[in-house]
């Protein structure tokens, strides 16, 4: 589905991710982690096409939709309104949604269980809430790629299960391919199936989850000692930071 | 991805999509209703007294004559060679600048825009300037005023353009610049101008008015602005996408830099257009958008039909209110600001209330 070598990417004049490559197949969930400003987003701008590589080759097997990171939106627009912008790559310049564009909206609100705040205003309602509408509106544009940014951020822990559970049944029944990029180790382990860790712009580690995903690579991404923990009688497990490793202290 | 699902929806529920057309076709026909109305009032008003009847009847004439007419020439006249033009005047300018400063609130994502901010009205206002300061009328009048308004928008452009992206702060921006630079230009223009005959009549006209108008004013302010607000028009969708950024537009498959070049040369034409035959008219791109999202919504294929054509009715009240308060003519500017200013206050005071919608 994603096909990117040697991809080097400018923002503002300057190299954010120099010589990146990767590769993902379709029906297959790839979680980005790393530091702030390591060019996660630059990554995902590239990705769905908002920014061209300067050199390197990127091929994407499909249409690609967008998760934005949580917003406000300007005017009170409903959440169908903003679910329908979804529709826009279907419609043509001069074009305007039709029936059969509607029924598409609608189609992704029953199967997310959030028709009943079809016309509520976007920007009353809460984060999970509108976290489901943006994935509506990606999943209107009848994408075979779903880029999110962060989809889990400024989310309850019940509502970041929500959103992971949603992308799982999204990969299984769909057969989405899926990137989202988080900061919190564990969205990976519950769902990912390949990580990448983004050290810095030139510097990567990318691989099947399993393998990549250890507490030493974070520990590296992070900077920050990265321990596993295991969840007594659950036969899962979870990276947590170290917090104020060996009483470290703020200094300037 | 299940397209099959999709299709086989097809024979589903359509009660979503049908709703809307009928939410969409409710307050447009009441407002299109009251526009007429407004229009046959607004001919039956003015020192020389006529009623609905004979209004009707004189207009009718003209499609299908009567055999004996029973109306006094003078009626005629006043109907059709006085009044009727400055009536299509204010109908088409309220009309033009309302669907402008709706698509433009939306194109910027900040309800506070509206047809002044991208420099052309002050451009336009300077030309017209120009051409009274030259003692030129008339025509020439319109031609210099028209010239400079699109000729200030392609200044703006060239100043926000910094190789080859434009963004859409910096050219608010440049359309700030360039309106102070055209404010001074025009008080130059008003310290040279003889202050018994010309100054008067630069001010005057730059307080806005459609009084003098005739058909050729019409026909050229009707040139302006029906093709642009079509073109805006068809652009409704992409408008909506547009107001949420232009990164999220981009990612949605819109093509963004067309879709603002369009709306921002058809806002100019339309602003050129209505500077060039009525003066600087100032207020109603801002307000009538905001009264106009209370009735239908922010969805802008809703809201610009129905913006443009209570912006028509506002104007032409306005307009009516200047012929007939006093016995001289009030300039239709001053009313707009000392209406919408209030209005504008209160719309503003809810917005915030309401959060509904952010400053970023």
């Amino acid at each position: 589905m994603i096909e990117a070598r040697n991809l080097t990417v400018e923002r503002g004049g300057r190299i954010i991710l120099r010589d990146y490559s990767l590769s993902l197949e379709r029906g297959r969930i790839l979680s980005v982690l790393g530091a702030n400003g390591v060019g996660k987003t630059t990554l995902i701008n590239t990705l769905i096409g908002v920014l061209k590589p300067k050199s390197g080759r990127l091929s994407i097997g499909g249409q690609v939709g967008f998760v934005p990171q949580l917003f406000d939106v300007p005017f009170a627009y409903s959440a169908f309104d903003i679910a329908l912008m979804g529709r826009a790559r279907h419609l043509g310049l001069f074009g305007a949604p039709g029936k059969r564009d509607y029924e598409i909206v609608r189609h992704y609100f029953q199967m997310l269980g959030i028709e009943d705040f079809e016309s509520r205003a976007f920007n009353s309602l809460s984060g999970g809430q509108r976290q489901l509408v943006m994935i509506a509106q990606a999943l209107t544009s009848e994408c075979d790629l779903l880029v999110l940014d962060e989809p889990c951020a400024a989310l309850d822990y019940k509502n970041q299960d929500k959103v992971l559970g949603l992308l799982e049944h999204l990969r299984d029944t769909h057969g989405m391919t899926i990137v989202f990029s988080t900061h919190m180790p564990q969205h990976a382990v519950e769902i990912a199936s390949d990580v990448l860790l983004m050290t810095s712009g030139s510097k990567y580690v990318c691989g099947q989850t399993e393998e990549a995903l250890t507490a030493a690579n974070l520990t590296v991404l992070y900077d920050l000692p990265i321990a596993r923990a295991d969840f007594g009688g659950l036969a899962k497990h979870t990276y947590a930071p170290v917090f104020r490793h060996d009483g470290a202290r703020f200094d300037v | 991805m299940s397209r099959s699902s999709v299709k086989a929806l097809a024979a589903g529920s359509a009660s979503g999509w049908v709703g809307r057309k009928l939410a969409s076709i409710s307050v447009l026909p009441v407002m299109i209703s009251l526009l007429i109305l407004a229009v046959l009032y607004s001919v039956t008003i003015g020192r020389y007294d006529l009623s609905v009847t004979d209004v009707s009847y004189i207009l009718m004439d003209n499609v299908h004559p009567l055999t004996i007419p029973y109306w006094d020439p003078v009626q005629e006249v006043v109907v059709e060679q006085v009044r009727l033009p400055r009536i299509l005047a204010a109908v088409i300018v309220g009309f033009g600048l309302s669907v402008s400063g709706a698509a433009l609130q939306g194109l910027f994502r900040n309800p506070l825009v509206d047809p002044g901010i991208i420099g052309v009205t002050s451009g336009a206002g300077f030309g017209g300037t120009l051409a009274i300061l030259f003692g030129l009328q008339g025509y020439f009048l319109l031609t210099m005023a028209f010239l400079f308004g699109i000729g200030s928008v392609f200044l703006v452009k060239l100043l926000s353009t910094v190789r080859g992206r434009t963004s859409m702060l910096t050219l608010v921006l440049a359309g700030v610049v360039i309106s102070a630079f055209f404010s001074a230009a025009i008080s130059i223009a008003k310290l040279l101008a003889d202050p018994f005959q010309k100054l008067p009549a630069i001010t005057y006209w730059l307080m806005g008015s459609i009084a003098s108008t005739n058909y050729l004013d019409v026909l050229l302010v009707a040139a302006a602005v029906v093709p642009s607000s079509v073109a805006i028009y068809l652009l409704r969708f992409q408008i909506n996408i547009l107001s949420l950024g232009e990164e999220k537009a981009r990612a949605l498959g819109t093509k963004v830099v067309l879709v603002q070049w369009i709306i921002l040369i058809a806002s100019a034409l339309i602003s050129a257009g209505v500077v060039a035959t009525s003066g600087i008219i100032g207020w109603v791109g801002l307000v009538i958008p905001h009264v106009a999202r209370v009735l239908v919504g922010a969805d802008h294929q809703r809201l610009l039909p129905v913006a443009g054509v209570l912006g028509a009715i506002y104007l032409l009240m306005v307009d009516n209110l200047a012929r007939t308060m006093t016995t001289a003519e009030i300039p239709l500017g001053i009313i707009t600001a000392l209406i919408g200013v209030p209005v504008f206050a209160v719309i503003l005071r809810q917005l915030h209330a309401k959060g509904g919608w952010s400053s970023d």
